[in-house]
């Protein structure tokens, strides 16, 4: 044991090892307690997290229609309070992005990745008391596939064709077929595991915290759960999260130290607020983006000069620095991240070419059309100013688009996938696959732009199963750049989230999968000392 | 002086609640045809972007959203009598649990607001209409007039701005909740208070003024003066009684709109009450929370009109006394 001590002690030293994983591999010698004081720089130890404190956050997105329901997490409020701070899922996604082992101790799949193994972690309890093991994982997923099921994540689980427990421990997943993401899939915030035969509504799960009180839109706290399972975790001895939708209620109570963390900054005075002191801002760059959809299955959408026209028509950059105050980046017509593994950096970035838009019109034998352009605010924050902003970029290439401003109520059911042109928001999704496949491939509910490729249609199943990663990369290189091409969207921004926190808060390089270091402040940060 | 007639007073009571139920009911019918004719249901309003036909269908069979309207109505009335409130649509959780708590805080907020700003308002009223036309006069009524100018929000914004941002003393938000004893409570809403006392004081203030000066230009009053009586002793005593009647009534209309009205001041202050509710039922289309709460506010209104009217009555020797 003494030589394994060494090899950290020396990797530490070396900056090799970040102080969180020597901490972590030096727990699972059991030899912290003794080592750290000796070893840590006064500065380090000094930043080290600590346990204690009640953690208050105040968050944008809560209603007094949230409900606990893992296949009803709707709002950032929820989906914090349950993902965040409840619950945990097979798997996690750590700050870089990659699966990593949570419920699940291991998993391997077939070289077809159409079956798949999981190897559950054994020990850990449930808020009731109970043990957790395969029934329950199997009885949680179902959850999400059962006859009659209200769940946002059935097309997620939809695929599996069997589970089966093979041990006590151990799950056999076979697929329709095979999806080399799985994993992915798993850490996905509505497939959290509840102990079997009960209401999984209640908020008893095997998370960093257990509830006291829940009042939707409202408030809920919870306290630490002592049996967690995970020692290097969940730091605050209570979590307390309001829900205030209103931002400058958020900011006042963070400036006057009502509240420690808030999400959504308002991004026209995010740059007063850096500069406040004992304030920190938190920027993620994550798979969050607007588009402009058009529907493909409608003339003149159907032509993809015309389509080309009005991807060239617009002015990125500017959109960029008006609507997001320069807090996120230009988009290239195709809905993949920096922050996705795959994303294809070598693809030209389409710029603002008014006499290529021009071209592109007059091929498709259009001479002065107009474009109506459906926006409203409940679409993204400043979706109708970027449609005017837009009608103004077109109009140098002789596009006249008309914004037709709508109401906020009712946009999801009423104009988007309904109005052959308009303004959508996407929360962007983790993996390329699932990113397509909910909004790109042929006949998803979720295709906004009724778009059927057939190369890219055959290729989203190939890549899908395909585990040799050079090989996968090349795939989705190739599908973002037809979407680039050929799409129906017009992809102008990706939007960064902006998150402060007092500078009480410690916390590591924050995952971009979600809001909040992935949901997870409230198990991952602490308060320093 | 004769007291009023008990009996006509009861009876007056009487008829008034029997009209007040009426009124509930037609707006009980007009809550659910408003609510149906805006577009989409709850099943769409939920789940939102997020919608898929499968899942929207799966909620509307679970809520009976698939039944027609006139079904749905008459079953949510049948079991309203019976005093069930039937649970929220949305997270099924029992509506009067939902209501009760928000209510009690929507009163709360609305009683310490009520006990500060109305005798403030009166005795503003008061003084203002004893020393009519001076500069005095005009100072109360021009501050008065320029808070209740500007929106409720703006006065919020400024208070927090200069009483919890500049000298930080009161909190800017007032999310009260059970772990807070009475004086935490009172103390965390402050800042609403001081906003809604100064929106509603000016009004209050400026009916005591105008129904003071109203009376004080009658034959008594003048008589009374002649007789030499000290000027505060004929604007309390006999001026004031006969003014009361139309100053009941103001009162009476602010304090339902301190109970009904406040939903901005309950966002910009994070305030657990049941305004914020009402706006976030009727986005989600959650009919029986949105039915409970729209009657509540109707109850109110109707019972404080009634209380209006009474007191009103009672308070005015010539009403008492009709010849």
């Amino acid at each position: 044991m003494e030589e394994v001590l060494k090899k950290l002690v020396g990797l530490f030293e070396q900056g090799r090892l970040s102080r969180r994983a020597f901490i972590k591999s030096t727990a699972a010698l059991g030899v912290t307690a003794t080592l750290s004081p000796a070893l840590m720089p006064l500065a380090a130890h000094a930043d080290a997290p600590k346990r204690g404190g009640r953690l208050r956050l105040g968050l944008n997105g809560g209603a007094t229609s949230d409900t606990m329901d893992p296949g009803i997490q709707l709002a950032m409020m929820p989906q914090t309070l349950v993902y965040g701070a409840l619950a945990n899922s097979l798997v996690e996604i750590n700050a870089a992005g990659e699966p990593v082992p949570e419920l699940a101790e291991s998993w391997e799949a077939s070289s077809d990745a159409k079956k798949w193994i999981f190897k559950l972690r054994q020990g850990v309890e449930f808020h009731d008391g109970k043990t957790m093991d395969a029934d329950d994982v199997i009885y949680s997923l179902n959850w999400h596939r059962k006859e009659g099921t209200k769940s946002a994540a059935k097309p997620l689980v939809e695929s599996i064709v069997s589970m089966k427990k093979t041990d006590k421990y151990t799950l056999a997943f076979e697929m329709e077929q095979g999806n080399a993401d799985f994993p992915y899939t798993l850490s996905d915030y509505h497939l959290v595991i509840g102990p079997k035969d009960t209401d999984l509504t209640k908020g008893v799960f095997t998370g960093a915290y257990v509830i006291k009180d829940f009042e939707p839109g409202v408030r809920a706290f919870c306290t630490r759960n002592p049996n967690y399972f995970k020692s290097d975790r969940a730091w605050f001895d209570e979590v307390e999260i309001l829900g205030i939708n209103d931002v400058n209620a958020r900011t006042n109570a963070l400036k006057t130290g009502q509240i420690d963390v808030m999400n959504r900054c308002d991004l026209k005075t995010v740059h007063l607020f850096k500069r406040m002191p004992g304030i920190q801002v938190m920027r993620q760059d994550g798979f969050k983006h607007f588009t402009f959809a058009m529907r493909t299955d409608t003339a003149p959408y159907d032509n993809n000069d015309v389509r080309l026209a009005l991807k060239y028509a617009v002015d990125r950059e500017q959109l960029v620095k008006t609507i997001l105050r320069g807090y996120g980046r230009v988009g290239n017509d195709h809905p993949i991240s920096v922050a996705n593994r795959y994303h294809a950096g070598e693809l030209p970035q389409r710029q603002y070419d008014p006499d290529k838009a021009k071209f592109h019109l007059k091929k498709a034998g259009l001479s002065s059309p107009t474009f109506k352009f459906h926006a409203a605010e409940a679409a993204f924050k400043g979706a109708v100013d970027a449609g005017v902003l837009y009608r103004e970029h077109a109009a140098k290439a002789g596009i006249t688009i008309d914004v037709v401003r709508e109401p906020n109520d009712g946009y999801w059911n009423n104009v988007w996938m309904k109005k052959p042109f308009c303004a959508v928001f996407w929360g962007g999704r983790s993996t390329e696959d699932m990113m397509f496949s909910t909004a790109y491939a042929k006949g998803v509910a979720w295709n906004d732009t009724f778009w059927d490729h057939q190369r890219f249609n055959e290729l989203l199943v190939v890549a899908r199963a395909e585990l040799d990663e050079k090989k996968r990369r090349g795939m989705y290189a190739e599908m973002q750049r037809i979407v680039h091409d050929e799409g129906g969207v017009v992809v102008p921004m990706f939007s960064a989230d902006l998150a402060a926190a007092s500078d009480k808060i410690g916390h590591d390089k924050l995952a971009a999968n979600w809001e909040l270091d992935g949901f997870r402040a409230p198990e991952r940060w602490w308060f320093k000392s | 002086m004769e007291l009023p007639t008990l009996n006509s007073i009861v009876a007056l009571v009487f008829k008034r609640v029997g009209l007040g139920l009426v009124t509930l009911w037609v707006i009980s019918l007009l809550i659910f045809v408003g609510v149906e004719a805006l577009p989409g249901d709850l099943a769409e309003a939920v789940l939102g972007q997020s919608a898929t036909p499968e899942t929207v269908d799966a909620f509307r069979k679970e809520l009976k959203l698939d039944m027609p309207p006139h079904v749905r109505y008459v079953a949510w009335l049948g079991a309203f009598i019976q005093g069930d409130f039937g649970n929220s649509l949305a997270n099924k959780r029992p509506v009067v649990d939902l209501i009760s708590w928000r209510f009690a805080n929507s009163l709360f907020l609305a009683g310490v607001t009520a006990m500060i700003a109305v005798p403030f308002a009166v005795l503003l009223g008061v003084l203002a209409a004893l020393y009519r036309n001076t500069p005095f006069d005009r100072l109360i009524s021009m501050a008065t007039l320029s808070t209740i100018s500007f929106p409720e929000f703006f006065v919020a914004y400024i208070l927090i701005a200069l009483l919890s941002v500049q000298v930080a003393i009161f909190p800017s938000i007032a999310n009260i909740n059970d772990q807070m004893n009475f004086w935490q409570k009172l103390y965390a809403i402050f800042l609403p208070c001081l906003t809604l006392a100064m929106v509603v004081t000016a009004h209050m203030m400026r009916q005591t003024r105008a129904a003071i000066i109203n009376i004080l230009s009658s034959p008594f009053i003048e008589m009374a003066n002649l007789k030499g009586l000290r000027r505060l002793r004929v604007v309390l005593l006999h001026a004031f009684p006969n003014a009361l009647s139309p100053v009941i009534n103001v009162i009476a209309l602010n304090l339902a709109y301190l109970v009904v009205g406040v939903v901005i001041v309950e966002v910009v202050f994070v305030y657990p009450g049941l305004g914020q509710l009402l706006v976030d039922s009727v986005s989600k289309r959650d009919i029986p929370v949105v039915q409970a709460s729209g009657l509540i506010f109707a109850a109110t209104y109707v019972l404080l009109n009634l209380l209006a009217d009474v007191l009103s009555i009672v308070s005015n020797p010539r009403l008492r006394n009709p010849r």
